[in-house]
């Protein structure tokens, strides 16, 4: 019997259920109750395609010290599907705990001797107190719940209070939920030894921080950021955003006194239909946009490169997640950095924004809105299922009453009317940006036809080589433009000079911060640049510049990030590492650890001191 | 086609419609499509309609898709803004640009293998929402840019110019666009501009999903003896069940028309549309009925035209939605951002 583990708000919970048993919310009860105590925690989903009866799991990460990456390994199982019950029992560290519901007696070969093994009999409890097959089934989760706070150590008074917030004006609800956490609790501390090894201590880490989806929080950015319509096609892991922002909508966009929508949202009939709505509202001047994920920027390519041509606003949330069809598309992935970046046919580049967590997802999306209005063309906020469906510990969001958005370069009909030279495609200001009229502005001036490629400066037909040539230097120097105007890169100093660097972005954030908290404890010296925006600012390539070797670590199996630095800053393949995550489950230090670890090590220029696995 | 281009100066005495345009400025580039080509007459057709109307030109919006029929924007209204978009989606262009701001007119400009092949599924869409615009399908049957192929809309056994059969059955954009909900259904024929004329005006009067399939025969590849879409088959076989008067809310209805022949319908705007009967068994404001006498004509081989749906108190897409009456387009950052105050409420409730 391996020793067992001994741990204060530092420890991982994982929940192996049945998709569509009602578990979801007595997790997250679970967890909002460890952050209520002021102890950091980061819950994942890892769910299936499906509605109801394949396996599910919620992973809750508690670190005292705020690292919200996902750590890997699992320390409490609460195993509450027999499906799934050989591959959760493995996947315990040993001295690890096993919670389980102990009503069936199961053979010993189910067991594992290096497991500390706790049993709850829910199902009989259940049985003894419901006759509703439904109840059984719900407040099944809730008794576990309860049994939990006694085992963990967890104030039961916070879940009390939650589950209050929760059932606010229906009392109906909220006796019966308490009284079967009284019962999870009160049979756990009757029967069991409470606490465990693992314990939630209270603590101060969490202060002001919020606990949101990204896909919620950007749905807001969109809110704030002025957009009025939205187009998208359902499609995992992007609706949940699609769906916020018609809620958030109805809270915060209609006439206080006609009771009106100051929006429009159309869920279109495929995602060409969306990109198509999006491009023709910002052609008309509204700010428009659409989620989604990897199929649907797959389906959108020829409207992207047409915004890109005609110089039309759009903003386009890629929810990343893996492959295509159905299956994988439930995990996370980095995997659309190249698609985005180069959409469509044609020569085409695009700006992407990297947010790290809800926070700069609620700020890049209403950022996102700016860009594309200044540099007239669709712009990508590139999160993922990690960000976008899980709730996330983040600071508050912030808003600046003082902002006032940039429309851009929109010509006016009091200018027009003065005389002012209008040419669709001219580069008046010499950064590539030209003006453009809404239509219906003016009676005899500042019409156009807008067009893909074949039109000279003043948006007349032209198919001759030189305009066509003209045009494409011109949207060069856009680009150009737009690496003065993207979030800027974050850079975190070494301890010591180095000439090692790490290039990091999104969702990578956390797993990589925590690992390099460890190389700095361990030693090793490690300059970190976290790339926000595409085109990369100047700082990234000198950073590229001043280190020997970077690694560049990505959630994807091509070196995406990779590629794009290669191919825009003319690097040296050489010089750039790439080391890379792509099994659908998050990334952990724990892999970004050891996969630089051994790579430092291999090009030998210290020893090393052994870092943890 | 003409390479020779009209003066832009007018003379003075051309007559100026209530807003003070002449239908001169209602025209747009010089065509570049073939001499004779049905789309040309369209295009002339819609300047009639348009200068009739007395609408600014530019409070009209013009989009299309890809092919002969969405080059023909560039060649009227001059004076309005004009997309040119991708193939088979200008539906979901115009439905955007609808949203953004309700103020204007929508009139989408599509072809056969725009609409009923690449596009069907975007032509089908915009119609289910509703959304107000005026939809014209210039409808030859055949892809004429790349040089004569089949499309989607070409009748069963007609043939090519090269000969060949075409053996698939044909999509009748008129009947999809009454089963899917389309509140104003019209057919006509580019060679018929009496007709042509007012089926346009009453379709940009009208507030939803206005579908127009103009029958339009292609001069270079569609227009052979075997073709079901040449100017003499369809002449022979037109079976027109009515004809339609637009008249503006200031006009009186001073014809005289012999009772039981005639009816008028008030729309929204004050508009009347005054439908004389030609097929005394026809009822533009059933839509089943329609759909029945449409198939029933048509398996005889017959091309009905005519208004063939109505349905006067229709609502769009944005009564659908729901939406300020005001362009979403106007809307600043007062009417839009929640603001900081509201942002720190929401930050509480994440706690």
């Amino acid at each position: 019997m391996a020793t067992p583990i001994e741990a204060v708000n530092d420890f991982v919970v994982k929940f192996a259920n049945v998709n569509g048993s009602g578990s979801a919310s007595a997790n997250t009860l679970f967890a909002k109750s460890i952050m209520r105590m002021g102890v950091p925690v980061s819950p994942r989903n890892i769910f299936p395609s499906n509605i109801q009866g394949l396996p599910t799991w919620y992973e809750v990460r508690v670190s005292g010290r705020g690292y919200l990456g996902r750590r890997g390994g699992v320390d409490l199982m609460v195993a509450m599907n027999p499906q799934t019950w050989d591959k959760d029992i493995a996947e315990i560290e040993p001295g690890g705990y096993l919670f389980y519901d102990s009503t069936k007696p199961l053979p010993k070969s189910k067991f594992r001797d290096d497991v500390n093994v706790i049993g709850v009999p829910l199902t009989a409890i259940c049985n003894d107190a419901y006759s509703d097959p439904r109840q059984r089934q719900l407040f099944k989760n809730i008794i576990y719940v309860g049994a939990l706070t006694a085992l963990l150590d967890i104030d039961a008074d916070e879940v009390a209070q939650l589950i209050g917030e929760q059932y606010k004006g229906k009392e109906a609800l909220l006796k019966p939920n308490v009284h079967a956490l009284q019962m999870g609790r009160d049979y756990a501390a009757a029967n069991l030894k409470c606490p465990i090894g693992l314990r939630v201590q209270r603590a101060d880490a969490v202060g002001r921080k919020i606990f949101i989806e990204g896909n919620n929080a950007a749905a807001l950015g969109c809110v704030y950021g002025g957009a009025t319509v939205a187009a998208w096609y359902p499609i995992t892991p992007s609706s949940s955003m699609a769906e916020a922002f018609a809620r958030h909508c109805k809270r915060y966009r209609h006439d206080p006194e006609t009771g009106k929508a100051r929006y429009a949202i159309v869920q279109a009939e495929d995602e060409l239909a969306s990109i198509g709505m999006v491009i023709g509202a910002a052609w008309n001047g509204a700010r428009a946009f659409t989620c989604t994920s990897g199929p649907g920027i797959s389906l959108m390519q020829e409207f992207i490169g047409l915004a890109y041509f005609a110089e039309i606003p759009a903003v386009i949330v890629d929810v990343q997640r893996g492959g295509p069809s159905t299956g994988m598309p439930t995990r996370t992935q980095q995997s659309d950095v190249l698609i985005c970046a180069y959409a469509s046919h044609g020569d085409t580049k695009h700006p992407l924004l990297f947010p790290e967590d809800p926070k700069e997802a609620f700020e890049m999306s209403a950022q996102a809105f700016d860009l594309a209005d200044r540099l007239q063309t669709p712009v990508f906020v590139l999160t993922d299922l990690d960000i976008g469906m899980n709730e996330r510990l983040c600071e508050p969001l912030e808003w600046d009453d003082a902002r006032r958005y940039d429309r851009g370069k929109v010509i006016t009909r009091e200018e027009l009317e003065a005389g002012k030279e209008f040419g669709r495609y001219l580069d008046v200001d010499g950064d590539g940006i030209p003006y453009r009229s809404y239509p219906g502005t003016h009676p005899t001036r500042g019409a156009y036809f807008t067009r893909g490629t074949t039109k000279d400066r003043y948006a007349r037909y032209s198919e001759a080589g030189p305009d066509y040539v003209d045009n494409m230097q011109r949207l060069l120097r856009k680009f150009e433009t737009a690496k003065r105007l993207v979030p800027r890169p974050v850079e975190r100093r070494a301890g010591a000079a180095t000439r090692f660097g790490v290039i990091y972005y999104g969702s990578t954030s956390p797993a990589m911060t925590e690992a390099l908290d460890r190389f700095a404890a361990d030693g090793v010296h490690l300059d970190a640049l976290r790339v926000r925006a595409f085109p990369f600012a100047d700082e990234v390539l000198e950073f590229v510049a001043d280190h020997d070797q970077v690694f560049v670590v990505e959630q994807n199996r091509d070196a995406q990030l990779r590629t794009l630095l290669m191919n825009e800053g003319a690097i040296d393949p050489a010089k750039l590492i790439p080391v890379l995550h792509y099994d659908g489950t998050p990334i952990t230090a724990r892999f970004i650890i050891r996969e630089i670890g051994e790579k430092v090590a291999l090009l030998e220029v210290k020893p090393l001191r052994r870092v943890a696995q | 086609m003409t390479y020779l281009a009209k003066p832009k100066l007018h003379h003075p005495t051309l007559p100026k419609n209530k807003v003070g345009y002449t239908r001169r400025d209602y025209e747009g580039a010089i065509s570049t499509l073939c001499a004779g080509c049905g789309h040309d007459s369209i295009s002339a057709a819609i300047i009639q309609a348009c200068f009739e109307l007395d609408i600014e030109p530019h409070r009209v919006a013009k989009l299309s898709g890809i092919g002969c029929s969405s080059k023909t924007p560039t060649y009227f209204l001059g004076n309005s803004h004009g997309f040119n978009s991708v193939h088979g989606r200008m539906p979901s262009v115009l439905t955007g640009a609808n949203l953004a701001n309700r103020e204007l007119i929508y009139l989408g400009i599509s072809g056969d293998g725009d609409s009923a092949s690449i596009g069907l599924g975007q032509f089908a869409h915009a119609m289910r929402r509703g959304v107000n615009m005026v939809y014209i399908v210039e409808n030859n049957g055949v892809y004429g840019l790349t040089k004569g192929q089949f499309s989607a809309t070409a009748d069963r056994g007609s043939k090519s110019k090269k000969g060949a059969l075409n053996t698939d059955s044909p999509i009748d954009m008129v009947q999809l666009a009454l089963q899917l909900g389309a509140t104003y259904v019209a057919r006509s024929f580019s060679g018929d501009k009496e007709q042509l004329v007012p089926l346009i005006k009453g379709a940009i009067d009208h507030c939803g999903a206005a579908f127009i399939d103009v029958v339009s025969p292609c001069v270079a590849f569609n227009n052979h003896p075997g073709s079901t879409k040449s100017y003499d088959y369809v002449r022979e076989h037109n079976e027109a069940v009515n004809r339609l008067d637009v008249m503006l809310p200031r006009e009186t209805i001073t014809a005289d028309y012999p009772p039981g022949s005639s009816h008028a319908v008030t729309l929204h705007d004050g508009t009347t549309l005054v439908l004389h009967k030609l097929a005394a068994d026809y009822d533009p404001h059933d839509r089943v009925k329609a759909m029945n006498y449409l198939a029933e004509r048509q398996a005889q081989g017959h091309l009905v035209t005519g208004l063939l749906y109505l349905e006067p108190d229709a609502e769009d897409l944005h009564a659908s939605l729901n939406t300020v009456p005001v362009a979403l387009n106007r809307l600043g950052e007062r009417e839009l951002c929640p603001g900081a105050a509201a942002l720190e409420k929401f930050n509480a409730s994440l706690r």
